[in-house]
């Protein structure tokens, strides 16, 4: 492998290596040092991280099935920034007792299904794109039941794996179809050939179906609120946030280049897809009371925004859907951040216990009350930006009515989130959550997060990067 | 550093300098200073821009400045004033002043009643000085969001569902108005070109005429929601009801503005064909406003529900005349906004020292407090006046203004209505004198009341300040009338698509 390869496919090559570090690091290390092995991954992710976003060429590899370019790149960048938060603000709960025993497994774990989302962003053909896939899913399952001893835990995991494996099967039968009609599995190909016969549209539907079900879209979100419930809080902030974002963007990058000789016929489909996203994620969400329950139902509600983008369909949805997954990561994680750091300090994960949350942790209320305005799209943090921007592109595309359903749902989500911060600063409590102080680790997280949610917004020069490296995709 | 953008960067400043304060007594000095400043700045704005016309400057906008922000969606931040923007702005400085001094007393979480309250204000001043409808757009939000929490931590009453109902319908609102906002972009260049959020360069062209048809109607309801059209009004009672008392002078007198002012600076103003099309369904539906909202007023026993009753008559004025589309009643428009604005400010504040002091807002439990508290009867008096129009103080002016100017149309269609909305008037008397009598005359109905005080310095402060600039207005109309009147001729012609130059 020359150098100039190893700098293309840097991301996977030095994520695969820190895993296996990891592994021997954790060998290494005597049953009282484990928890120095947490310092150590952060370091060494750190320098992952800074290492991703050196500036390097594109390139094609493996004769067509791995391609890179700026933009995945960026795509990668953007999920490596979200997993340094999540492995700061995991730190808390990772040092608990109960977990001392496999604090390296999380992180080989975590690092596994990235790698797999890395290959699945620059797939350059179906093969790579299922490998990728299944690679990002499988090991997830076992996140999910990372605290096996819980039985929520561990129904989590048996959840995700069963209807990760049902979709995948439909993912499949699509892809198969795909070849059988094309008889190729390279994206340019395909992408020269698809036609609207009926057989090809027949794979078309699975595979959209396969990726609905993974971005869980309505009507294939029922698995998301029971494995984002029973699965330890860092591990659903990574699934709502990296796996999905990492879903999105591929799901982004397929629809634009392999499908879009057909893409009279998907808009439809997003169309009301779109819709029924933002309307049942929004109307569930409203009645939740467990917050991760709470924040999943948000998520769905948000995956329905991100179609808006794909629905632009030219630069300006692939801009606003990255910029969007961008904003979002940030917001987001500010949200799970408060709410695992006040899973690890009290156990307690009612949207009840947050009442009068303010008199005694102020800093973790306006955190909160942050990330609620950020993903209800209240400017001026970024959240709004991120709204604006899909509505833009939506717009771009005459689709004024859908905008319109869009932001009356992003009215009724601030009803949610506003309920949230009403705990919060509102509502009375003789009894509210004692005041406690987080590690250092996890706070430089959801400091992280602030900062991201007040700078991404005002700081358009991102927003003009992303631009200008989407310009490149082709259509 | 251009004059403009010190009205959102003292803001700022001031809840930064608020961040250092250590207790309730530092906040609200910090406050009142930056908020002084501002007020100080306000002044210094008028001058400038009478200074500079008078000097014979006659461009649209004055003190402008252009950055690009955003530059794939041409997004700019782009600021500038006319007339109107700086009566408005200069209506915003005296509000929010005499509003810090009203909240003087506010001792729970008072740091982050200030903060809350003046990034409102930062959100209002950046709403009138912006000329690139997504800034428009974003300071807009900002002035509505911080209400949620004004409301549900410092209101009275049902407060958490006040909030909750004024948040979410004000947000509704925004999500009409940010469709219209899109769809003027993407036809903001009909012949190809760059496309633009410039509310000066849309101006320019044409839209096409489907596309206003359908976009009019999002836009001026958007901002008619703001400005209480009915039947978008309910938020309005009960969000002013439960506010607190600063709270409710700046939503009433300032907030409720933003409707109005959007309506026809980007409703009205980039969409004429369609504006003069629909103009009658929203001129049925100001009218009720004014009118119900009038005979709403004379049923209520609460004294601010009765005031709320009264913005949502008073407001629903200012969007009939702008829906009259000619130079008089649009004149009359901005002038009503800004007298509105002060006395509406008037009441609430003296509503909240009234409170304070008896503990109750129901009129049939007072009586008589003329007798204990001479000073804050008589502003009582002062503001009501203006509200029901007497000559010498701002509200005749700008009711005069209003309806001579509705009255220029010799159809008949534009004649009922105007006669209807001018029975207001008449209502309005019945209302403001019956609250009088009962509230400061007779006897007094609770011996305890005798024990209670008169205002306060801070007070009378934020008493005189709203009175003095009402009663400038009333007897100095035309300077003011001057300053608007020309500057809105340019948008007259545009909306009616006539040459109007020759008269003023």
């Amino acid at each position: 492998m020359s150098i100039t390869d190893f700098l293309t496919m840097r991301h996977e090559v030095l994520l695969t290596i820190l895993a296996i570090l990891i592994l021997i690091i954790d060998l290494n290390l005597k049953k009282e040092q484990k928890h120095y092995i947490i310092p150590i991954v952060l370091c060494l992710f750190m320098v992952h991280v800074i290492i991703g976003f050196l500036p390097a060429e594109g390139g094609v590899l493996f004769g067509g099935m791995y391609k890179t370019s700026a933009l995945t790149m960026m795509m990668k960048n953007i999920l490596n920034v979200g997993v340094m938060i999540i492995l700061f603000q995991s730190n808390g709960w990772l040092r608990k007792p109960d977990n001392q025993e496999k604090m390296s497994e999380y992180f080989i774990l975590l690092f596994s299904t990235l790698i797999g989302m890395y290959f699945m962003i620059s797939s350059g053909d179906f093969l790579m794109f299922y490998l990728g896939l299944e690679l990002a899913t499988i090991p997830m399952a076992a996140l999910a039941a990372y605290t096996h001893h819980q039985s929520r835990s561990a129904e989590a995991g048996i959840k995700l794996i069963l209807s990760s494996a049902l979709s995948s099967g439909i993912l499949l039968f699509g892809l198969s179809l795909i070849y059988g009609t094309t008889g190729s599995i390279y994206f340019d190909k395909i992408g020269e050939v698809f036609t609207n016969s009926p057989l090809q549209i027949l794979a078309f539907i699975f595979f959209f179906t396969g990726m609905a079900f993974k971005i869980s879209l309505v009507p294939f979100h029922l698995w998301t609120a029971d494995v984002y419930e029973g699965s330890p809080v860092n591990v659903t902030s990574y699934f709502s946030v990296i796996s999905k974002g990492a879903a999105s963007f591929i799901f982004v990058i397929i629809l634009f280049t392999v499908f879009h000789s057909i893409s009279y016929l998907w808009k439809d489909i997003v169309y009301l897809i779109a819709v029924s996203t933002m309307t049942v994620g929004n109307l569930f969400a409203m009645r939740q009371k467990n917050m991760k329950r709470f924040l999943a139902f948000s998520s769905i509600a948000q995956a329905g925004f991100i179609l808006l983008g794909i629905l632009g369909g030219n630069v300006l949805g692939m801009t606003s859907v990255i910029y969007f997954v961008l904003v979002y990561i940030f917001s987001n994680l500010g949200a799970f951040g408060v709410v695992a750091a006040i899973s690890a300090a009290t156990g307690k994960e009612s949207m009840d216990d947050y009442d009068g949350l303010y008199a005694t942790n102020p800093k973790l209320s306006l955190l909160m009350t942050l990330s609620m305005f950020s993903l209800a799209g209240i400017p001026p943090v970024a959240g709004f930006f991120g709204k604006f921007f899909l509505f833009t592109a939506a717009a771009s595309g005459g689709y004024y009515w859908l905008v319109f359903i869009a932001v009356l749902n992003a009215t009724v989500s601030l009803y949610y989130y506003l309920l949230v911060v009403k705990a919060m600063f509102i509502n009375k409590n003789e009894t509210p959550l004692a005041h406690f102080k987080s590690d250092f680790l996890t706070r430089v997280g959801l400091v992280s997060c602030m900062l991201g949610i007040f700078v991404l917004g005002f700081w358009s020069q991102i927003y003009e990067i992303i631009n200008s490296l989407s310009i490149g995709i082709t259509f | 550093m251009n004059i403009l953008s010190l009205f959102v960067l003292i803001p700022v400043l001031t809840i930064v300098g608020i961040l250092f304060t250590k207790d309730y007594k530092q906040t609200r000095v910090v406050s009142a200073i930056g908020m002084g400043i501002q007020l100080v700045l306000a002044g210094l704005l008028i001058y400038l821009y009478l200074a500079e016309r008078n000097a014979g400057n006659t461009a649209a906008m004055l003190f402008t400045y252009d950055t690009v922000w955003f530059p794939t969606l041409n997004i700019h931040y782009s600021v500038g004033v006319d007339g109107i923007s700086v009566a408005m702005i200069g209506l915003t400085a005296i509000v929010v002043f005499a509003g810090i001094f009203a909240s003087w007393m506010v001792t729970f979480l008072s740091r982050e009643f200030f903060i809350s309250l003046i990034l409102l204000s930062s959100g209002v001043f950046g709403f009138f000085i912006s000329l690139d409808l997504f800034t428009m757009f974003l300071f807009y939000e900002v002035a509505v969001i911080p209400m949620y929490l004004l409301i549900g931590i410092w209101g009275s009453g049902p407060k958490e569902y006040s909030a909750m109902k004024l948040t979410l319908m004000l947000m509704a609102g925004s999500a009409l108005i940010l469709v219209g906002l899109l769809g003027i972009y993407f036809n903001s260049a009909p012949g190809g070109g760059q496309l633009t959020w410039n509310i000066q360069q849309i101006a320019r062209i044409q839209i096409p005429i489907q596309m206003q048809r359908f976009l009019f109607p999002f836009t001026f309801i958007g901002f008619g929601i703001l400005g209480a059209l009915f039947p978008f009004h309910t938020w309005s009672p009960d969000g002013h009801a439960s506010a607190p008392t600063a709270v409710s002078m700046l939503h009433a007198g300032v907030l409720m503005k933003l409707g109005g002012y959007g309506a026809f600076r980007v409703a009205m103003y980039l969409m004429p064909e369609a504006a003069q099309e629909q103009a009658w369904i929203f001129i049925i539906l100001t009218s009720i406003s004014v009118v119900y909202g009038a005979f709403g007023a004379i049923w209520q026993k609460d004294l601010k529900y009765i005031n709320a009753y009264s913005s949502v008559s008073h407001c629903g004025l200012v969007l009939f005349a702008v829906l009259m589309m000619n130079q008089t009643a649009m004149n009359g428009a901005v002038i009503q906004m800004i007298s509105h604005g002060l006395m509406t400010a008037l009441f609430f504040a003296l509503i909240g020292m009234i409170y304070g002091r008896t503990h109750t807002r129901m009129i049939n439990e007072m009586g008589g407090l003329m007798k204990v508290m001479p000073f804050l009867g008589v502003a009582w008096v002062i503001g009501g006046l203006a509200s029901l129009g007497l000559p010498g103080l701002s509200g005749f002016v700008a009711e005069m203004t209003v309806f001579v100017g509705a009255f220029q149309h010799t159809d008949v269609f534009h004649r009922t209505v105007t006669i209807l909305a001018t029975s207001s008037i008449v209502v309005t008397a019945v209302y403001i004198l019956r609250v009088v009598g009962a509230l400061l005359f007779g006897p007094i109905k609770d011996d305890h009341f005798l024990q209670l005080d008169d205002a306060k310095w801070y007070e009378r402060f934020s008493t005189i300040t709203l009175i003095v600039s009402i009663a400038a207005i009333g007897l100095a109309p035309l300077w003011l009338s001057d300053m608007i009147g020309s500057s809105l001729v340019p948008m007259v012609e545009k909306i009616t698509g006539m040459s109007i130059a020759g008269l003023f």
